[in-house]
């Protein structure tokens, strides 16, 4: 399989702080990588370097063959990124239906078809009925799903996740995981996902790339992951059970 | 394509609330049959109110952008079409045009000064304030327009109406401005529909989240800035024809900036309707209390703008989202999806 997304050695300073150090991972094509690492590790920051919030200080994000580091957030969508915050930022005064519409209206035009491609989307993640409340209003679980339907509304060939479990129920998770899987089964979708929530973690990811201090000190099949020491100190605590 | 305008701008709207807006329209247009010029007077203030509150709506109500600059525009329109009348005997129809494109010239530059460089909230708002003040301060000193001397135009006893040129009675100039509102109020709805009006939703609720979202915010902002001192500026071609004297000690002052966003504020910010109910409920109103503390033998200097004052904060502290979504509920009115 062919790698969609290349992530070839970022760094990020603040300050001289170095929050993300060398970081490169790959994902394939239809794929689902997860991104994991305990707070502060630069998990968030290697996604604002994706997402062009922040340019690298070093290194290369390429997409499909074409570099995308440096270029406006706005641009990156266009070139097939859809992201969520971790921190939700829906439009609060306007309704959930409208918030997916400014998503939808990315790729189509057109108010009322992209009206309708925003109600599948809704339909999809269980949030239709809600449609016609005003986000602000939502609940933190909705906002987080709400998060996730503008992103996948603007059509992304790549779905960048941050934290969308965090805050759910068990049962939410799961319902949650088997939307994203089906996405990834049915369409495609190819999704990196920075995760606390393990159960979701283990169930989504074919890849896990574990980031320590901004760097990366472990990658690969979810299993062997958590398994391997270093990965259990530093992340997990030495005495940590999976 | 008709047909789906049509539907755009209607898709949603209850029946209920074209029928209303349908009786205000005959209302407006019959009001000049039942009134005298006094109440004419001021139906023409609260038409100026409410065309003037929609044009800046549209940069702080729909993309949320701060203006306390709008009687820039006002003024540069109103010196504009005014000098090219007085000075070349341009008509102020075609005058209209170079004072549109003026205005919004001017509002490019602020737009990009501001957009370009990341000024935003207050000190974007700052900025328009700054440039309204030191276009005031280059006007006092225009020679071409007379400076602070103030600037005429030629009056006489108007036994017709000349629509070309502006020069006629009060009630064509009350036509004038009802087709404007109307016309302001139709297209704010059409841009509101269409993905340009989401786009500036997205914004003016989280920008970063916009941009995300595939939206050039530095576009999209631009245009708001552009349509809305583009608008703002047929007012001023208003301004100068109706009062026939500039003063831009006047015209350019902040007063006038901020008296023409109270109708916004109070009426609704964002709303399509706000700033046409703003400017009904607050001229009105404060010709009213004038008009009756006038005929009690008091005579207050400044009694309007305390009431204004006091509308103000009445409605930031008990209707923040101002007078029309709750009056819009109470009606019944509420746009469905």
């Amino acid at each position: 399989m062919s790698d969609l997304l290349v992530v070839d050695g970022i760094s990020k300073s603040f300050r001289g702080l170095r929050a993300v150090s060398r970081a490169s991972l790959t994902v394939p094509k239809g794929g689902i990588v997860g991104l994991i690492g305990p707070n502060g590790a630069g998990k968030t920051t290697c996604f604002n370097m994706i997402a062009g919030v922040y340019k690298p200080d070093e290194g290369s994000v390429t997409l499909d063959g074409r570099r995308i580091d440096g270029l406006r957030p706005d641009l990156i969508c266009h070139a097939g990124v859809g992201r969520t915050f971790q921190i939700v930022k829906p439009f609060k005064e306007l309704t959930a239906l409208d918030n997916v519409m400014v998503g939808a209206l990315h790729t189509e035009s057109d108010t009322r078809r992209a009206k309708r491609e925003a109600e599948a989307v809704l339909d999809r993640l269980g949030m239709l009925e809600k449609r016609n409340q005003p986000a602000g209003q939502l609940t933190l679980p909705e906002r987080k799903r709400l998060e996730v339907a503008r992103a996948l509304a603007t059509k992304p060939r790549i779905l960048l996740l941050d934290e969308v479990m965090a805050g759910l129920r068990p049962t939410e998770t799961d319902q949650m995981v088997a939307v994203f899987r089906d996405l990834n089964q049915r369409e495609g979708l190819t999704i990196l996902l920075i995760e606390h929530v393990m159960r979701a973690v283990m169930a989504l990811s074919q890849q896990v790339v574990v980031l320590h201090h901004g760097e990366v000190i472990a990658r690969g099949d979810p299993q062997a992951v958590v398994r391997d020491p270093a990965v259990l100190e530093c992340y997990l605590g030495e005495e940590a059970e999976i | 394509m008709i047909a789906g305008l049509y539907e755009r701008l209607l898709d949603g709207v209850p029946r209920r609330a074209l029928l209303l807006l349908g009786l205000l329209l005959i209302a407006m247009l019959v009001a000049p049959l039942l009134v005298d010029p006094y109440l004419l007077s001021i139906l023409i203030l609260v038409l100026y109110f409410a065309y003037t509150g929609q044009a800046w709506n549209v940069m702080m109500g729909f993309c949320g952008q701060l203006s306390l600059g709008h009687s820039l525009y006002v003024g540069l329109a109103a010196y504009t079409s005014a000098a090219l009348y007085v000075h070349f005997q341009l008509p102020p129809t075609i005058g209209a045009l170079a004072a549109i494109s003026i205005s919004m010239a001017f509002g490019a530059g602020i737009g990009f000064l501001a957009f370009r460089f990341g000024i935003g909230g207050t000190y974007f708002a700052l900025l328009t304030i700054a440039f309204a003040e030191f276009t005031r301060v280059g006007f006092d000193h225009f020679a071409w327009v007379n400076g602070s001397g103030g600037f005429f135009l030629p009056v006489e006893q108007y036994t017709r109406n000349d629509v070309l040129n502006l020069r006629g009675r009060p009630v064509m100039f009350y036509y004038l401005l009802l087709a404007l509102t109307v016309a302001a109020f139709v297209f704010c709805r059409w841009l509101l529909t269409g993905r340009i009006g989401y786009y500036w939703q997205a914004i003016r609720e989280d920008q970063e989240a916009a941009q995300t979202l595939g939206i050039n915010t530095f576009r999209y902002k631009m245009l708001a800035v552009l349509i809305s001192s583009g608008m703002t500026a047929l007012s001023g071609v208003f301004f100068a024809f109706y009062y026939n004297n500039l003063f831009p000690e006047q015209i350019f002052n902040i007063s006038r900036s901020i008296e023409l966003i109270l109708g916004p504020i109070i009426g609704g910010l964002g709303s399509l309707f706000g700033p046409i109910l703003g400017a009904f409920v607050l001229t009105l109103l404060a010709e009213g209390l004038y008009e009756t503390l006038h005929g009690l033998g008091y005579d207050i200097p400044g009694i309007k703008h305390v009431f204004y004052g006091i509308c103000l904060a009445a409605v930031i502290m008990y209707l923040p989202h101002g007078i029309w979504p709750p009056l819009r509920r109470k009606l019944g009115l509420e746009t469905r999806q």
